[in-house]
């Protein structure tokens, strides 16, 4: 069964490798990809039911902090429930993805602007060396720059701002792109060539 | 026939695979001298120390899908998965591994399963230690705060696509005392974790974790071949600004 599955995977990974650079293949290669996007829409519907047996298995081991799993599959099904019954773009489940959904997500960015200023806080209680320096001097050079202050804008730290966001940031930027492409590149070909199988097997 | 403009990529594919198979088979006859990478030395003694004293390591896989181009770092962080699920499944606490992407979250779920069977204890595997936390980038966050808050988590092991939702990751095992290893492909996610772990992971070094926790000859042999690869680009870069202020381009 696992060399099955490996053959499969690296035959449809060489046809859509090959979509890319040959006309004969690009035809298939849409449809596979179609294929895949089905798949992946099957697979939204397996990650609910996931969450649902994490939690009730919490429910009944009775594991800490059980309670916010309880509310978690209440809301859940009654979420599901209601959204089988109403359109999607009814009045109702507006309601609820805006009165809901939506500031409990802003709430959380809101909590990420204070946990990112106290990670600041903390570096170099954590990592006292020169790159966290540098690290918290150039955020400190950027907030400035870009910060409308109460007395007024300061040039030399704007266009320190733009130096560095243009010159320095953006050079480092794409050097850490490039080594991810690179990254990218050689786990794409262990994939092709078998050597990893996240689809399971040795 | 060969698209236009598509043949230099199809060669470089083809010169990447040969260098991956060749030095793949080189590897697994020499052994490999890797740098020393602080966050990857503590990624091995959390690995050591979670099967020592019985707490558990999450690790949290991000919600990159597998269909885009952020696939490439989630396939890299499964690849790191299997290697401590082999490790850590005869703890009494075995690792337990979260995903903002269900396909993902499936493929979890298979590799981890995978890691059981090949230390022969594929019976002990529970289809509960490979998760889906949630749908969206602050949902996942929610969700795996909480496994980090309420499992005996002992290290939070953070590789994948990451934004800045990193920081709330963090924050809650910073909170919980618990050791934070942290690489994301995504810039943001980078800057934020490089101020919120102890030990940072920077750009590829993502992708070289695999060789480090020894999942096999041919992730040493890819760090071989993104070297060869960088150090090329650095010279066609280098020429190419020198053509260009000689005025020959």
């Amino acid at each position: 069964m696992r060399v099955i599955n490996a053959i499969i995977a690296i035959a449809f990974g060489i046809l859509i490798l090959a979509g890319y650079f040959f006309q004969l293949a690009a035809g298939l290669q849409a449809v596979l990809l179609e294929f895949a996007i089905i798949l992946a829409g099957a697979a939204a519907l397996v990650g609910v039911f996931n969450i649902l047996f994490v939690h009730a298995d919490k429910i009944r081991r009775r594991e800490k902090g059980s309670i916010y799993s309880a509310a978690l599959i209440t809301f859940l099904v009654a979420t599901l429930i209601f959204g089988v019954i109403v359109p999607p773009q009814h009045r109702l489940m507006q309601l609820l993805v805006d009165a809901v959904l939506l500031p409990v997500e802003a709430a959380l960015m809101g909590v990420l602007t204070i946990t990112l200023l106290y990670a600041a806080v903390r570096l170099l209680r954590r990592r006292l060396d020169v790159m966290s320096m540098v690290f918290l001097l150039t955020a400190v050079l950027v907030v400035f720059g870009s910060a409308t202050l109460p007395f007024g804008n300061m040039p030399l730290f704007s266009n320190l701002r733009t130096w560095v966001s243009q010159v320095l940031a953006l050079g480092g930027a794409r050097g850490i792109l490039i080594g991810v492409a690179l990254g990218t590149l050689t786990t794409g070909l262990r994939v092709l060539f078998g050597m990893d199988r996240p689809y399971g097997g040795n | 026939m060969i698209m236009y403009g598509s043949a230099i990529e199809l060669f470089i594919i083809i010169v990447c695979a040969s260098l991956l198979l060749a030095i793949t088979f080189w590897k697994r006859r020499a052994p490999a001298r890797l740098r020393e990478i602080p966050a990857l030395t503590r990624l091995s003694r959390a690995i050591g120390l979670s099967v020592e004293d019985g707490t558990r390591l999450h690790i949290s896989l991000g919600h990159g899908g597998l269909l885009g181009s952020l696939g490439g770092s989630a396939l890299a962080a499964l690849a790191i998965l299997r290697g401590i699920a082999e490790k850590t499944s005869v703890s009494d606490r075995p690792a337990v591994a979260s995903a903002g992407d269900p396909a993902l979250g499936l493929l979890t779920q298979d590799t981890i399963q995978a890691g059981f069977q090949a230390s022969g204890v594929g019976e002990l595997y529970t289809n509960t230690t490979g998760r889906v936390t949630g749908l969206s980038p602050f949902g996942y966050a929610a969700g795996a705060m909480h496994i980090t808050a309420n499992e005996n988590v002992s290290a939070n092991i953070m590789l994948g696509n990451f934004g800045p939702e990193a920081s709330l990751l963090a924050d809650a095992s910073d909170r919980e005392n618990v050791v934070v290893i942290g690489a994301s492909n995504d810039l943001i996610g980078q800057s934020v974790l490089f101020a919120s772990s102890q030990d940072a992971l920077i750009g590829e070094e993502l992708f070289a974790a695999g060789a480090y926790i020894g999942t096999g000859a041919s992730h040493v042999a890819s760090l071989t071949v993104q070297d060869i690869l960088r150090w090329v680009i650095a010279l066609v870069l280098l020429a190419g600004a020198f053509l260009k202020f000689a005025g020959m381009i």
